[in-house]
């Protein structure tokens, strides 16, 4: 007989803690376990799986889904990231601002190595600029050789209209390098914006083999606890790729930490729109769902001091966690920004340790409970956690104004391993919400995941009606949605973006559709 | 200043994006164009109208297309070479300098660009000192200078030269080519003499543009007394500090079109409402209309003081709104019915600055 396999296990590492849940087929969460992020973050993931796992019935284990960081953080400290030839295929326009033009120069001298602009691309009309120049990509790819380069990223310009160019391109690069030489596409990473669309391929590109390094850790970390299951990790949007996808879409994730905690909240707390507050060791970061869904930035998002055109949650955050260092005593007192971090459960006050967090003013402020032993803390005096506290409350309440888009009161959902320092009472929120297992929201957003899909095309509303270029671009974006596994029976669209384009004849008109639904 | 360089490539893309008031197309490519260009062929040379002899061939560049297009498509530089040589062989004449027509957004460093490129000086005039959505939109109109004849040209070769019987029908004529050159091209116009850019053009816009842009450096590294300085030294007025409450955006006509609602910080009661078509025109304040084009209307960050472009707001966003007197040079006859409120379908008329 065969058993159910109903379960599925979420992993998400932060920068603090790496964070485990394992959940039932309604969402119940089983077990949950936070274990030190560790230098190698699969020594993390391993130890959270272990923790997690204990005594469950594995067999019954159908998914697993892994949120990191791992790969943001590879740009932030600029380690590990491969160097990378760039081929923009656009010649003779945009000759104006060379590939990586405005990179910061420690990750312009790490990553890119070799570039080329040359014959090809489109126009908005989808006319050839010119004929693909196929030599000029051959005699890259003798540079891309002569040079060392580890990958190579390709764009080209209206590639997210017109695909061939960079298809053409891929397959001349296969040729002279070989099938096995990793080659990122524009079209394939990002959407409109040439020069935002290139440096995310190019970061793509840089990321290959950080990217490989996770996935084929993760999965090694599965089967040794013989988990026959499907492996997925967590996108920007908060949905999922398979493992192999985001072995070479990695840039497609370095969102997807804030994002998981969002998606995690509304799920726990059965809200879809609301504040969401999420408090860690050492930052905060505040966020606003709509519609069970992070609202996005929609400023160019730079990472790593790279400006990408990725759609990101529009976050506010600020250095204020259960381990921030509180300094200075009474109307004086000084909070942060820096934090003891991890090291909270050993450091601070409360656990015999000797430097005060926020977390030792919590707790003698009669905030925090289930952690410490509150006759270590009796010593600080009233006016010092008044003042604090105080700070914490303004601090938190001009993020969440800021934040809101309306007047009208919300609900704001109280979230992560610091969300005890959030107070009872705020102005602009009507209700909080603390939901169980809050701590772990993270990595349950990552279980929780659903598959997705996205179209981003430019229509004439001249040519075919409004309706009907929105009803194309919808079905073409559940059917994305379909092939990444979502349940064809409850895929659903939830989000629709109309960018008219001003002087361009035709009505012609920028449609972004997302489609997502629950893992078939 | 008689020269600009690497340095002041931030300072001028800071005072081309305030001055572009909310448009003027956002200045981040073409401050990479000016880069690359002065890193290429060194730094161009500024000079004042007043010196070049008075018979002496000024000629402009701009881009000019589809905003979302430029993004996608790149300029490659040489077509704004390209239209300057067209204009001046269909002319027989070399030009003595490159202008800037629109002082106010991304056509405030192309033209620095491209004057690198050619190894030619920028005047220090232009014909808006803001930005505007149409060619016509002058002093020049004003003064009675012709738009044509003007050249268009792309990347690929591709060049034409209109002769232009109005100003209007310059900008219907240009508009047409691009569509067909794909989108974001060099147009060249208003061809004229230094001694007729004496008489006509605004001087000293780009050393305005920079002077802003470094006074707003000063008040964004938080300096002490800088945000006074610089609304004295700029002639501004502070009227709101308020919060996006509401975001209407629609494009009619090609233009994008939008409607902004700000909600006092300090006193929930009041609300400003600000009408824009590429740029911002009209701000109302409880319903009056408070500045009103030629003035400019101006957000910035009440955070970070960056000056803020339309296309970038959301629900949310915390601005401080300016009023800026427009250059003095717009105050001739004719000026209401070519920038005023009407010009633009608004019915209403022009309002001072206070003080």
């Amino acid at each position: 007989m065969n058993k159910a396999r109903d379960l599925r296990v979420g992993v998400d590492v932060g920068g603090t803690n790496t964070d485990a849940v394992l959940v039932d087929s309604a969402g119940a969460v089983l077990t949950s376990v936070k274990v030190a992020t560790t230098p190698d973050p699969i020594d993390g993931i391993r130890a959270a799986l272990d923790a997690v796992l204990k005594g469950a019935d594995t067999a019954r284990i159908s998914k697993a889904m892994l949120g990191t960081t791992h790969p943001a953080n590879a740009i932030i400290q600029r380690t590990g990231l491969d160097s990378v030839g760039i081929l923009r295929l656009a010649a003779p326009s945009s000759l104006g601002v060379r590939p990586g033009a405005a990179w910061p120069e420690d990750i312009h001298t790490v990553v890119l190595r070799s570039a080329a602009i040359i014959e090809g691309g489109h126009e908005y009309n989808g006319q050839p600029i010119a004929p693909l120049d196929e030599e000029a990509a051959r005699r890259f790819a003798g540079d891309v050789q002569a040079n060392g380069c580890g990958a190579v990223a390709v764009s080209a310009a209206f590639s997210p209209a017109v695909t061939d160019h960079e298809l053409r391109a891929g397959e001349i690069l296969a040729e002279e390098l070989g099938f096995d030489f990793p080659v990122s596409l524009s079209h394939q990473v990002g959407s409109l914006n040439l020069l935002e669309r290139e440096n995310a391929t190019i970061l793509n590109a840089a990321l290959l083999s950080v990217a490989k390094s996770v996935t084929d850790g993760f999965q090694a970390a599965l089967a040794e606890r013989n988990l026959q299951v499907d492996a997925y990790i967590t996108q920007n949007d908060g949905t999922l790729m398979t493992v192999e996808e985001a072995a070479r879409f990695p840039v497609l994730t370095l969102g997807s930490g804030p994002t998981n905690s969002m998606r995690g909240a509304c799920a726990l707390a059965q809200v879809s729109d609301a504040l969401v507050v999420d408090v860690g060791g050492t930052s905060t970061d505040v966020g606003i769902l709509v519609e069970g869904f992070p609202r996005e930035s929609s400023a160019a998002v730079e990472v790593g001091g790279v400006r990408t055109n990725f759609r990101m949650p529009d976050l506010i955050s600020m250095g204020l966690g259960g381990g921030t260092i509180v300094r200075g005593t009474g109307r004086d007192v000084a909070v942060g920004p820096d934090s003891v971090g991890y090291a909270v459960v050993t450091e601070a006050l409360c656990v015999g340790g000797g430097t005060l967090t926020l977390s030792d003013i919590s707790l003698a402020g009669g905030r925090l409970d289930g952690f410490g032993d509150s006759s270590l803390v009796a010593e600080v005096d009233s006016a010092t956690v008044t003042a604090a506290l105080e700070w914490v409350d303004s601090q938190l309440t001009v993020m969440v104004d800021r934040i809101k888009s309306a007047r009208a009161d919300m609900p704001l959902l109280a979230v992560g391993g610091g969300a005890h320092l959030i107070p009872d009472d705020f102005p602009g929120v009507s209700e909080i919400h603390r939901p169980e297992n809050y701590q772990v929201a993270n990595a349950y957003g990552a279980a929780i995941a659903e598959a997705s899909g996205a179209v981003d095309k430019v229509y004439s509303y001249d040519a075919s009606s409004r309706e009907e270029c929105l009803d194309e671009a919808r079905e073409l974006a559940s059917n994305v949605a379909i092939r990444s596994g979502a349940d064809p029976e409850q895929v659903r669209i939830t989000n629709v973006t109309e960018i008219p384009m001003t002087y361009v004849p035709g009505g012609g008109c920028r449609v972004m559709v997302k489609a997502a639904g629950p893992l078939a | 200043m008689d020269q600009l360089n690497l340095d002041d490539i931030e300072a001028l893309a800071l005072g081309a994006t305030l001055l572009g008031t909310g448009g003027g197309g956002d200045p981040y490519i073409a401050k990479l164009m000016m880069r690359q260009a002065i890193e290429e062929f060194g730094p161009v040379e500024v000079v004042e109208a007043v010196d070049l002899p008075p018979n002496s061939l000024i000629l402009s560049t701009a881009i000019i297309g589809a905003p979302t297009v430029i993004l996608e498509k790149i300029p490659a530089g040489t077509e704004f070479v390209a239209g300057i040589r067209s204009l001046a062989a269909y002319l027989g004449k070399e030009p003595a300098a490159v202008m800037a027509i629109e002082v106010g957004g991304a056509n405030t460093l192309l033209p620095i660009a491209t004057a690198a490129e050619m190894g030619l000086p920028i005047v220090n005039a232009d014909g808006m000192r803001r930005a505007y959505p149409q060619i016509e939109m002058t002093v020049f109109t004003l003064g009675g200078l012709s738009a044509g004849p003007l050249s268009v040209a792309d990347e690929k070769g591709n060049r034409c030269v209109f002769e232009t019987t109005t100003n209007q029908i310059a900008e219907t004529l240009a508009r047409t080519a691009v569509i067909q050159l794909g989108l974001a091209n060099a147009i060249s116009c208003y061809p004229m003499t230094a001694g007729q850019l004496v008489e006509h053009g605004i001087q000293g816009s780009i050393t305005y543009c920079t002077r802003l842009g470094h006074l707003l450096e000063d008040v964004k590294a938080g300096r002490e007394g800088a945000w006074q300085t610089f609304l004295d030294e700029s002639e501004s007025v502070e009227f709101f500090t308020g919060k996006v409450i509401d975001l209407d955006r629609r494009t009619t006509e090609g233009f994008a079109r939008s409607t902004v609602i700000l909600e006092h910080l300090d006193d929930g009661n009041r609300t400003m409402r600000i009408e824009v078509q590429n740029e911002n025109l009209i701000a109302f304040e409880d319903g009056e209309a408070v500045i009103t084009t030629p003035n400019l209307i101006c957000m910035l960050d009440s955070e970070t003081y960056d000056p803020i472009t339309t296309e970038s707001i959301a629900y949310g966003n915390r601005l401080i709104v300016i009023g800026m007197p427009c250059a003095p040079e717009w105050h001739v006859e004719g000026m209401l019915d070519l920038v005023g409120p009407r010009a633009f379908g608004y019915d209403l008329d022009f309002v001072e600055l206070p003080g």
